[in-house]
This record gives C-alpha cells, sequence and structure tokens, in this order.
C-alpha cells in the first residue's frame, strides 16, 4: 500500500531519442494516491501499457524517477517493489492446477501454507471459479484463464498497486460487467490502489473515481468522470470522451464574443486577445446543443437523426462543419432546416488544444 | 461444410505412389525376399523360411551373440547420445541471445556443424584425435593423460560420443530455441510479477512450451544415432576389436563383407523394427502425456 508518484517521467524504447516523437511517453508529473481506484484511458498506442510496465518495473524509465510513497524504486527489479499486474492477454501456468497457479505468487514468496490456501479459496470464490479450482490451467477457455490470470494478481493481500493492462479484453460481453463491478468491490474492501487500463472510456467510467486521460505519450487530463464530461481540459479530452464526443469549431474570439465564420456567439466568460499565431477552437458537448424547428438561434441544415436509445442525436451541418446535437423530446424535426441553441455555461475555448480559463463577467458564474 | 468426392485426386497422387514404390516398397520387398532363402552363390536361391530369423534372434548362436552384442552396444550408444545432448541443446538454447545481430551470429555458427558431410566429421575428428599430429589428441597425451582411440576401447567410445555431441547438438539445440522463441513476453513479464525463480520459469514456462520440439528432437536423435554407421566407421572402422561395432557397421560387414546375402536382410529388417519399436515407444508416452492432462480435464 503507498502512494506512487511519477516524477518527470519519460520513456523511449529507442537507444538515442533526439526528437519528441522519439518518445513513446513524453515528461509525466503524477500522483496516484494510496487507495484510489484510477482509471488510465487513451487510445491504442498512447503509452498506457509503457506507463504500467514503468510502474511495475518491467521497464527502466529513459529519465524520471518512480517514487513508492518516500522510496524511489526507480532501479527497484520487479520482484523488489511488490505490485502486482495483470496483462491484457491471459497467462496462465499450463502444467499447474488453478489452485497452483493462484497460489504461485504467494509461494514464490514463502506465504506459510495455510494462510495461502485460505486466500486461495477467497479470491476463487471472489472470481467464481471454485468449480474449477482442481483441474489443470491449461485446455480452460479464454475466459476463464484471464480469470485465473486476474486471480494471481488479486491474490497477494499486500501490495503497494495492483495494476490491470485492459484486462477483459479476452472477456464476453456481460461477464466483462459483472468482472468490473468485482473489481469494484474488491478495491472497496481491500483499500488497495489499482489503476485500470482501457481505452473503452464506459469501462473506465464505470471503474474508476478517478480518471487519467493519456493522449500520445502525455497525460492531458485527470479528473472524476464528471469533470472530464463537464470540463474537458484538452480538445482530445472533449472528443474522446462521451458519444458522440464534443463539437469542436475553429473560431475567432474577441472579448465575449466567438465567431464562427460569421456566425457570432456570445461567451459567458471574457478572453484575453489571443493572439494570431494560435489555433482557437470553440467547444460544446452535443447535449448542451440543441435542436428546434427554424427560427430563434444558428441555422443549420439536418442531415441525419440518430435514435440511440434515451435521447435522440441530430447530426447536423453548420457553415459546412457537421456538428451533433441533442434533440429534446417534445420536438419533432420537419424538412433539413432547423435552429441550434448552444448553452453559454457549456461553451469552451480552446488554443492549440488547450482550455483557456477565461473570465467570469460580472453575475454570470459558469 | 460439405466435401466434394472426386476420384479424380487419385490420379494426382498417383505418381508419388509411382515413386515411393520404385524407391521404397520394391527394394524393401527384394530385401524381404533375400531374408527368407539361402544361397551357395551361383545366383542359385533355396527356400530358408524363418531360418535365419531365429538363428539371428537366438543369443547362444554365433550371428544371435554378434546381433546381441552390437544391438546392447548401438542402445548403450544412443541412450548416452540423448542423455548428454537433450540437456546440453536445452542449455545452449537457453543461453543463446533473444534478439539483435548475435542471433544471426549465433545461428550461423551452430548450423555449421550441421552442414558437414557425415564422412568429412569423421574424417576431420580421425586426425584431430591422433596422438602424433592431431591437436586434441596431442595435447591430452602432453597433459599426461593416456589417450589413444584406436588402441584403447573407452578412448574410442569418448571419441565417438565427443565427435557426435559437436556434430549434433546444435541440432537439439536449434529446435528448442525454436520453441523458446514462440513463447510470448507476457509469460516472462508475469513470472517476474509473481516473483518466479530463474528455475520456476524454467519448470513453469519454458520446458512445457519445449515439450512438441523437444519429441521432434528426441526422434531425430535417436534414430540418427541408432543408425550411425559413417563416423565411427570412418574414425575406428568398428575397433579397437569390435567394441565400436555398431549395428550398422556389423550390418555391412555381413552384407557387403561376407556377402551372407541372407542372414543381412534378416538382420536389416529386425533393425527396422527395432527403430519403429522404440520411436514408436518415445512417441507414445511423450504424447500420452499431453492427452493425459486433455483427459483430467474432461
Ligand atoms: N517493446 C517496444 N519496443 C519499441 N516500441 C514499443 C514497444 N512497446 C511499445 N512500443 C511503442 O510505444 C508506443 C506506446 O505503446 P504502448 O505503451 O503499448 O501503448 P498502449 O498500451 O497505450 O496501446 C507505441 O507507439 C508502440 O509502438
Ligand atoms: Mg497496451
Amino acid at each position: 500500500m503507498a502512494r506512487i508518484t511519477l516524477d518527470h517521467l519519460a520513456h523511449a524504447y529507442k537507444a538515442n531519442p533526439r526528437t519528441a516523437e522519439d518518445y513513446a511517453l513524453k515528461e509525466i508529473n503524477h500522483v496516484w494516491s494510496q487507495g484510489g481506484a484510477y482509471a488510465l484511458l487513451g487510445p491504442s498506442g498512447c503509452g498506457k501499457t509503457t506507463l504500467l510496465n514503468i510502474i511495475s518495473g518491467l521497464v527502466r524509465p529513459t529519465r524520471g524517477r518512480v517514487l513508492f510513497d518516500d522510496l524511489d524504486v526507480t532501479d527497484l527489479s520487479t520482484e523488489a517493489r511488490n505490485i502486482a499486474q495483470v496483462f491484457q492477454f491471459p497467462v496462465v501456468y499450463d502444467t499447474m492446477t488453478v489452485r497452483e497457479n493462484l497460489a504461485f505468487p504467494l509461494k514464490n514468496r514463502n506465504v506459510p501454507r495455510d494462510r495461502t490456501a485460505r486466500r486461495v479459496e477467497e479470491i476463487a470464490g471472489l472470481l467464481d471459479l471454485t468449480r474449477v479450482l482442481d483441474r489443470k490451467a491449461s485446455n480452460l477457455t479464454a475466459d476463464m484463464k484471464q480469470k485465473i490470470s486476474l486471480g494471481r494478481g488479486l491474490v497477494r493481500p499486500d501490495v503497494a498497486a495492483i495494476l490491470f493492462d485492459e484486462p477483459l479484453t479476452v472477456i464476453d460481453p456481460h461477464l466483462k460487467w459483472q468482472l468490473r463491478s468485482t473489481l469494484k468491490e474488491i478495491h472497496r474492501a481491500l483499500d488497495i490502489t489499482m489503476i485500470y487500463v482501457t481505452h473503452d472510456q464506459t469501462e473506465a467510467l464505470t471503474f474508476a473515481d478517478k480518471v487519467v486521460v493519456m493522449h500520445d505519450g502525455a497525460v492531458v487530463q485527470t479528473g472524476i468522470p464528471e469533470e472530464l464530461f463537464e470540463r474537458p481540459t484538452h480538445t482530445f479530452v472533449g472528443h474522446f470522451i462521451g458519444s458522440p464526443g464534443m463539437n469542436i469549431l475553429p473560431c475567432r474570439v474577441e472579448g465575449t464574443t466567438a465567431f464562427i465564420g460569421s456566425t457570432m456567439i456570445s461567451l459567458k466568460r471574457a478572453y484575453r486577445t489571443l493572439s494570431d499565431g494560435e489555433h482557437i477552437e470553440l467547444g460544446i458537448r452535443p447535449e448542451f446543443v440543441r435542436l428546434q424547428p427554424k427560427g430563434a438561434g444558428l441555422p443549420v441544415q439536418v442531415r441525419r437523426i440518430d435514435d440511440i436509445g434515451r435521447t435522440r442525436i441530430a447530426r447536423v451541418e453548420m457553415n459546412g462543419r457537421p456538428l451533433a446535437a441533442s434533440i429534446p423530446d417534445d420536438i419533432s424535426i420537419e424538412g433539413s432546416e432547423a435552429s441550434l441553441v448552444l448553452d453559454p455555461n457549456h461553451v469552451h475555448i480552446y488554443a492549440n488544444g488547450h482550455l483557456v480559463a477565461g473570465e467570469a463577467t460580472g453575475g454570470h458564474a459558469a | 461444410m460439405t466435401k466434394t468426392l472426386n476420384n479424380r485426386a487419385w490420379f494426382f497422387v498417383l505418381p508419388v505412389f509411382a515413386i515411393v514404390a520404385f524407391s521404397a516398397i520394391l527394394p524393401l520387398m527384394t530385401v524381404v525376399n533375400y531374408s527368407v532363402q539361402d544361397t551357395f552363390g551361383n545366383n542359385q536361391f533355396f527356400w530358408n523360411g524363418i531360418g535365419w530369423f531365429q538363428e539371428l534372434l537366438d543369443p547362444s548362436s554365433q550371428l544371435g551373440e554378434q546381433f546381441l552384442s552390437s544391438l546392447m552396444r548401438t542402445l548403450l550408444f544412443s541412450a548416452i547420445i540423448l542423455l548428454i545432448q537433450v540437456p546440453l541443446g536445452i542449455a545452449v538454447a537457453l543461453s543463446m541471445p533473444r534478439e539483435g545481430w548475435p542471433v544471426a551470429l549465433c545461428l550461423v555458427l551452430m548450423a555449421l556443424p550441421l552442414l558437414i558431410p557425415w564422412n568429412v566429421v569423421g574424417t576431420i575428428w580421425q586426425v584431430f584425435a591422433r596422438g602424433d599430429i592431431g591437436l586434441l589428441g596431442w595435447t591430452v597425451n602432453s597433459l599426461g593423460i593416456d589417450y589413444n582411440y584406436t588402441g584403447d576401447p573407452i578412448d574410442a567410445w569418448v571419441t565417438i560420443i565427443v565427435m557426435d555431441v559437436w556434430h549434433w547438438t546444435s541440432l537439439v539445440a536449434l529446435l528448442c530455441y525454436a520453441g523458446l522463441k514462440s513463447i510470448p513476453d507476457a509469460y516472462y513479464q508475469a513470472a517476474r510479477i509473481d516473483g518466479a525463480s530463474r528455475w520456476a520459469v524454467f519448470r513453469t514456462i519454458q520446458l512445457p512450451k519445449m515439450r512438441r520440439v523437444l519429441l521432434i528432437a528426441v526422434l531425430l536423435r535417436f534414430m540418427d544415432s541408432f543408425m550411425i554407421y559413417t563416423e565411427p566407421f570412418v574414425l575406428t572402422g568398428g575397433g579397437p576389436g569390435n567394441a565400436t561395432t555398431f549395428l550398422s557397421i556389423d550390418l555391412v560387414k555381413l552384407a557387403l563383407g561376407q556377402f551372407d546375402l541372407g542372414k543381412a536382410a534378416a538382420m536389416s529388417l529386425v533393425y527396422n523394427l527395432i527403430i519403429l519399436a522404440i520411436c514408436w515407444v518415445f512417441y507414445t508416452v511423450m504424447t500420452n502425456v499431453d492427452a493425459e492432462r486433455e483427459r483430467v480435464e474432461a
């Protein structure tokens, strides 16, 4: 059990990295607090596995330090770090039974037999493996094998943290949901730091108390799910989280007004004069863009309406740019002409991808 | 999916049948034919039934005694070869580099002995081990060890075994290396997370993943060592005395030296059956362990 600190951490798989492209991980400073349930969310290839392997010591970082509490473990081997990790694809020891597989991490650490046996029974119960405990681990289904891998990750009660690297990739969808809740329960019961890597936002948002979003080798935002949803600090987070993602439109900003082409949008906040060199964008989530019959509001052409169960999402075009908007339940749209109403409280301005804070104008707190 | 049956397919395998018939079945039938006949020369043959086989398998006859001792010698040789080459091959494979340019270098170096013709291997060692001009023989002798492979049976055996180990261990190593390469990195990573010792990694990950290639290696090395002829023939000619007269050498002496076609034919067939039988046993035992595991699952 420990707080894990990443201090100026960077990693390149190449021997002599020169440009930023050579780095699989750009500089990362981050603290995982003791007992947290974290999701590490990002698209494939953004460096999630690399980061986990550095924390567990399987990979030595090119630069920077890893600290468990105040102890610098950068040069410690995996075995010496007391950390558990579950991999994307199942790893089972073919010659052993399921019971021996689960006991293996404890046996290697000379945990007394009776304690090992009790712990194995306990974990097998949690993962619904009790039936197969005495069968050989080879020839079981991929589902089962991955549960064994999970079990080996969970079996040591005293680890600094448990790292899960997309652990449910090979698991059946309905079982996935169940296993995720199981992991969540175990987390509540044990007060162990868990870092759960995934590229699936639903998975991240349902598992984690805190989500760390990675993009292109860097951490772009850390926050509780609501923060990521309501106030993405990077356009990447905006469009990666949410379905459909945030609408992002290139614009020009003067004071409290944004111009998208010739369309004017008034803002709740005042922005510093943004320099010409910067790439300015306006972001708003489809949930805060309402489609209305043609009238007041921004004129748009409706291209398509998707019924996604609870709500309807309209795909529209404004000045030739595609946008997604929600359609209130009581509204029906005829023809292709309609209007958009933007909720000014949820309009964000980004410069070069990063959120610009802006200043609250008198009395209109966002 | 339904299979389409088309009898024309047989025409396509017909040439293969023809070739196999000419190259294997016909010669084998000739041998079977000789094995049940006797001759006094002049190309005159007499029916002898299973007489040769009876004599061959009866240890009290001269032929039987000779056959039995050659058989024991050959079995002992194969056993020693397997006991040395399999563990050594595994050890070599485990210590080979896994990536980068050393891999290519290593593979080429290890393939070299495999590319040398058998009789050349024999000749190389015949010279190499000579006490007067051979580097090995001379060095050993000058270390004060009395070594003479043409005079001393033990020395002859040691020389042949060392020669075979030099010649063939890389085959076992290369096969094992292929098996090791097929293990995904995640296994080694998981083992490190689980705190497994080097020995545990070998026992629980590497050895199980090498089982299939090891079966092939054991079969190949057994068959090859059990049929060894050229190298000892060149190196010792079966001597000193009969110390290194393996079955194959015995057979050739009988067939070509004494022109005892009937006896030699019978011996060939028995020799063949022994090899088949032992390979079958190896194969069954080693695959049964797999099957046994699967049965336990069901
Ligand atoms: N062993 C490796 N050697 C070289 N490059 C690697 C290695 N592992 C990963 N990479 C590269 O590092 C980047 C990040 O990979 P990874 O951490 O596996 O991403 P993720 O887990 O988010 O999909 C990718 O561009 C990948 O190609
Ligand atoms: Mg990954």
